[in-house]
């Protein structure tokens, strides 16, 4: 069994943006999050990547999963509620790039 | 006009002294695409010996037997308990297996909501849910009104649920879209200071694991 894993780029607290992107195929990271700005909130570990492993492929280089945190009122322009609520979405590395704004 | 040889089916009256409301359909009998492959594959599986009939019926009934009640003893020991508490946000996998359940392949987060922030959980694209603690998600967990409005307007979804929730706390919502699952640790509501962990328990419901709701508070 293949191990290769990619090593984490992101830690806790740092900003990132998830890429802009629409490729075909099984994809987990929402639409109504790519191209958004948030804050590395946790690695939780590293994972096969799902769009190999839904078409039965190893899945690997295994992916580091970062949980990261978004301010609601950024995502959602006519957000109600708190200016201070969250959304938290599980996101692999590979769809992140270093961002620069909170 | 039927033509002579054709059989009459319309030359008796059916009525019979009383009219019945029309019958409901049946909502069970449509074969998709999926549920077709589903059946054959099974069907192909047991001729060939994989596996039985029997296996597929335990396989149901152990995954039917999994429920909310699992998930509410562990809530009841996190509020008796602060060091289990401590450890359940720290490693919430090995907390629940310490009870005796076994949560599962996937790993868990446990929320914590506080007088200063209300976690609620939804998965927008399927319906990730903990079912190793909680068992099957309840259908509206799965419908596409819940998985669009909870991370887009979640405050008016809970006001739905019966659950408002002021703005000087924060809503935190979790996509579970990946290979975490949540269960919400709901706050210990006020009163409940006399009560045993399994009377506890008996507040904890299964929405308010999820976070449409809060715990029950004690009758």
């Amino acid at each position: 069994m293949t191990t290769s894993e990619a090593a984490p780029r992101f830690r806790p607290g740092d900003p990132v943006r998830v890429r802009f992107a629409d490729p075909p195929g099984h994809i987990r990271t929402p639409w109504y999050i790519r191209g958004r700005a948030g804050v590395v909130e946790r690695l939780c570990g590293s994972f096969g990547n799902p769009e190999e492993l839904a078409y039965n492929r190893p899945g690997t280089p295994r992916q580091p999963l970062y949980r990261v945190r978004f301010r609601q009122a950024q995502i959602w322009p006519d957000y109600r509620g708190a200016g201070t609520d969250t959304v938290d979405i599980e996101i692999y590395q590979h769809w992140l790039e270093p961002g620069d704004a909170r | 006009m039927t033509a002579p040889d054709e059989p009459r089916v319309d030359d008796h009256p059916h009525e019979h002294g009383h009219v019945h409301p029309p019958a409901r359909p049946d909502t069970d009998d449509a074969l998709t695409y999926y549920k077709a492959m589903e059946v054959a594959v099974r069907e192909l599986l047991i001729e060939k010996g994989v596996i039985s009939a029997e296996d597929v019926r335990r396989a149901i009934e152990a995954m039917d037997a999994r429920n909310p009640a699992q998930g509410a003893r562990v809530v009841a020991r996190a509020w008796t308990d602060p060091a289990y508490k401590a450890r359940l946000l720290a490693d919430p996998n090995a907390a629940i297996k310490e009870l005796g359940v076994e949560p599962g392949a996937y790993r868990l987060v446990v929320l914590e909501n506080t007088p200063r922030q209300h976690n609620l959980v939804v998965c927008t694209l399927c319906s990730c849910y903990p079912r190793g603690v909680l068992g099957l998600p309840p259908d509206w967990y799965k419908s596409r009104a819940y998985r669009s409005r909870a991370v887009r307007e979640p405050r008016a979804v809970l006001r739905e649920f019966g659950t408002e929730i002021p703005d000087t706390v924060e809503v935190r919502v979790h996509d579970s879209t990946a290979d975490m699952r949540y269960l919400v640790l709901p706050e210990r509501p006020a009163g409940s200071e006399a009560l045993s962990e399994s009377e506890l328990a008996e507040l904890v419901s299964r929405d308010s694991m999820i976070g449409v709701a809060r715990a029950r508070a004690p009758s």
